[in-house]
């Protein structure tokens, strides 16, 4: 039974696990002067600048409107879709601006993931909805999908949960739940960022708590930056915090300093609840 | 007074509710009584034709001596025999088919391009608007239009490139059933885009917006996510499609429709389908037997019998469709997504 050669195999399986929980050095993102303007919000975003640090988790806090999740999704570029949206300035990743007009826009949001609001799983099992990243990667081969939904799956501490029904319709989960599946789904193409736009907006209490705990033990594995109208929640997930008013940047710093003491008044404002 | 302006509320609030109550109450009764007296006539009709074909003569002076359909089918008088109806219902099948399978593809792209591909301008609202009046276009125009473009231009195209050596006797330069499947399937395009982009409006945003997200192209998003979604919308379109094509007699008659075709226009041997052939229609002998059959013996019967197999061939073609619309309509309700 325990042939050498077996033995040697499993040390080998063993080892190349480790190196692939092994962490990464995620990158950081540089953002440099970044306005924004779409029609109907000419001032969508005005000179934003700031370094969103590597392997932690940012914060992007402020009043409805202020153009958070406007920035978050300048990172992977979603307002290229919006009609006669301009922007201006720069966004480093990896060393590229990845607001230049020769970037690979589909490339760019293999790196940079994102999760929506809502969960928004599409109509397929619970399998082809993680599988399809990978598969549009050109994954074909069902061991390697296999392997990679599982540990996706496990990344986003749902892989317990529905195991016996990967056939399932991704539908039928519960939202928080189908919310963890967009997640993995989202971790499968394995990106080094992870957006995050109030990701528990729409779920329960425990859901919420849930994800919360997630977003704890991806931040080894991700850069993560996260919108949230919660400040509860700011304040317990982030190590760094960015207040946002009418589409300027008020203040970025680490998420303690802005909870406790902030140097700016609009800052304390609202974060003890006085506005917004 | 407090208590006083509670109470009002609550009184204004119930008589409210009532009204509600009421108003759903006229609207279920009209809705229920609708759809009972749909039933009701199609029944009717059903047993009325059944009635008029298979009882025997029930008019005239001689009501019950006439014969039935099936004795005036089996007599073998030409033209109008079991085997024409029989072609006649082979031909309405098969034009009906081959006018799906050209216009749920083009159908599906035209109505992607709008919605995925094109944005909105003011030339897309141009087209779309187009595509409505085209819905309200008479049949016959399409008929027309059919025989200048299709027949002559296209198939004459056809012939001198490929068929040379049998000219000047045309192959497809004249009237035919791919000709008549086309001009259906142009017919009744309006129908199948419009109800394909109702589907892909209907789909939330966040499906594409989380294709995108992963780093999928349009195409990859249409093909892997919109399209599969919207399915159900797909199948009506081509359901509606289907029950105005079978209806459709007058375009038929400038494009291939015949009188007597002497062999089918599918077969079981190779080539299995004869695209080029005349074909007989159910709407056509209708048509046919009721201006120019020789007045007499069963021709009312006839007319009953061949009416009665149009109803039932439209309504297996859509029941078909029906099913296979219930079946990922089911499968969209396990989703969430209806």
């Amino acid at each position: 039974m325990n042939h050498p050669d077996m033995d040697a195999f499993n040390a080998f399986i063993e080892a190349s696990k480790a190196a692939k929980t092994k962490r990464r050095q995620a990158p950081s993102l540089q953002v440099e002067d970044v306005s924004l303007s779409y029609p109907a919000e000419p001032n969508a975003l005005q000179n934003i600048s700031l370094e969103i640090p590597s392997g932690c988790v940012t914060a992007v806090i402020g009043p409805s409107g202020c153009g958070k999740s406007t920035l978050l999704r300048c990172f992977n570029r979603m307002n290229d879709a919006i009609n006669g949206c301009r922007y201006s300035g720069s966004i480093f990743l990896d060393g590229a601006n990845i607001l230049s007009e020769g970037i690979d826009v589909t490339a760019l949001r293999r790196k940079v993931g994102m999760v929506f609001q809502r969960p928004n799983p599409f109509p397929k099992s619970v399998f082809d909805n993680v599988a399809y990243g990978p598969r549009l990667a050109g994954i074909r081969s069902q061991r390697q999908l296999d392997e990679i939904v599982e540990n996706a799956l496990r990344s986003a501490a749902l892989w317990d949960e529905v195991k016996d029904r990967l056939d399932a319709m991704a539908g039928n989960l519960s939202l928080g739940q189908q919310q963890r599946l967009v997640i993995a789904r989202a971790i499968a193409v394995e990106p080094e960022v992870l957006l995050l736009d109030e990701p528990a907006s729409s779920l329960d209490p425990i859901s919420t708590l849930r994800i919360e705990e997630l977003i704890y033990e991806l931040k080894s594995d991700y850069t993560i930056v996260i919108v949230t109208h919660n400040m509860q929640q700011a304040g317990r997930v982030s190590d760094y915090t960015a207040f946002m008013s009418g589409g300027r940047l008020i203040e970025f710093d680490t998420t303690d300093r802005i909870f406790t003491n902030p140097s700016e008044r609009a800052t304390e404002d609202y974060i003890t609840g006085r506005v917004g | 007074m407090r208590s006083d302006t509670l109470s009002d509320l609550q009184g204004e609030e119930s008589a409210f509710a009532t009204g509600a109550v009421r108003r759903a109450g006229v609207m279920l009764w009209l809705t229920s009584g609708m759809a009972v007296s749909a039933v009701v006539l199609l029944i009717g009709m059903l047993c009325l034709l059944s009635w008029l074909a298979f009882a025997g003569g029930a008019f005239g002076a001689e009501a019950g001596q006439l014969p039935g359909a099936l004795e005036v089918l089996s007599q073998g008088q030409s033209p109008y025999t079991a085997e024409a109806l029989f072609s006649a219902v082979v031909g309405t099948i098969t034009v009906t088919l081959l006018m799906t399978l050209v216009v749920a593809p083009l159908g599906i792209l035209v109505a992607v391009y709008l919605h995925v591909y094109a944005g909105e301008h003011w030339y897309t609202d141009l087209v779309r608007i187009g595509i409505h009046n085209l819905a309200g276009v008479p049949s016959i125009i399409y008929g027309v239009f059919g025989l200048g473009f299709f027949v002559y231009w296209v198939g004459g195209g056809v012939d001198e490139w490929f068929f040379s050596n049998s000219l000047p006797r045309a192959t497809f330069g004249t009237p035919g059933i791919l000709w008549a499947a086309i001009t259906l399937a142009l017919l009744t395009l309006p129908t199948v885009i419009v109800s394909v982009e109702e589907g892909l409006l209907r789909l939330p945003a966040s499906l594409r917006e989380g294709s995108f997200a992963l780093g999928a192209t349009r195409f990859e998003t249409v093909v892997g996510v919109l399209l599969p979604a919207t399915m159900t919308s797909v199948v009506t379109g081509v359901i509606l499609a289907v029950a105005r094509a079978t209806g459709e007699v007058a375009p038929l008659m400038l494009v291939g429709v015949v009188k007597y075709a002497p062999s089918l226009p599918v077969s079981v041997q190779a080539p299995f389908i004869h695209l080029e052939q005349k074909f007989m229609h159910l709407g056509y002998l209708v048509y046919d037997l009721t201006l120019h059959a020789p007045a007499g013996d069963g021709r009312i019967a006839l007319i009953a019998v061949v009416a009665l197999s149009l109803v039932l061939v439209t309504m297996s073609l859509t029941t078909f469709a029906a099913v296979l619309r219930g079946r990922f309509r089911y499968q969209y309700a396990q989703e969430g997504l209806l």
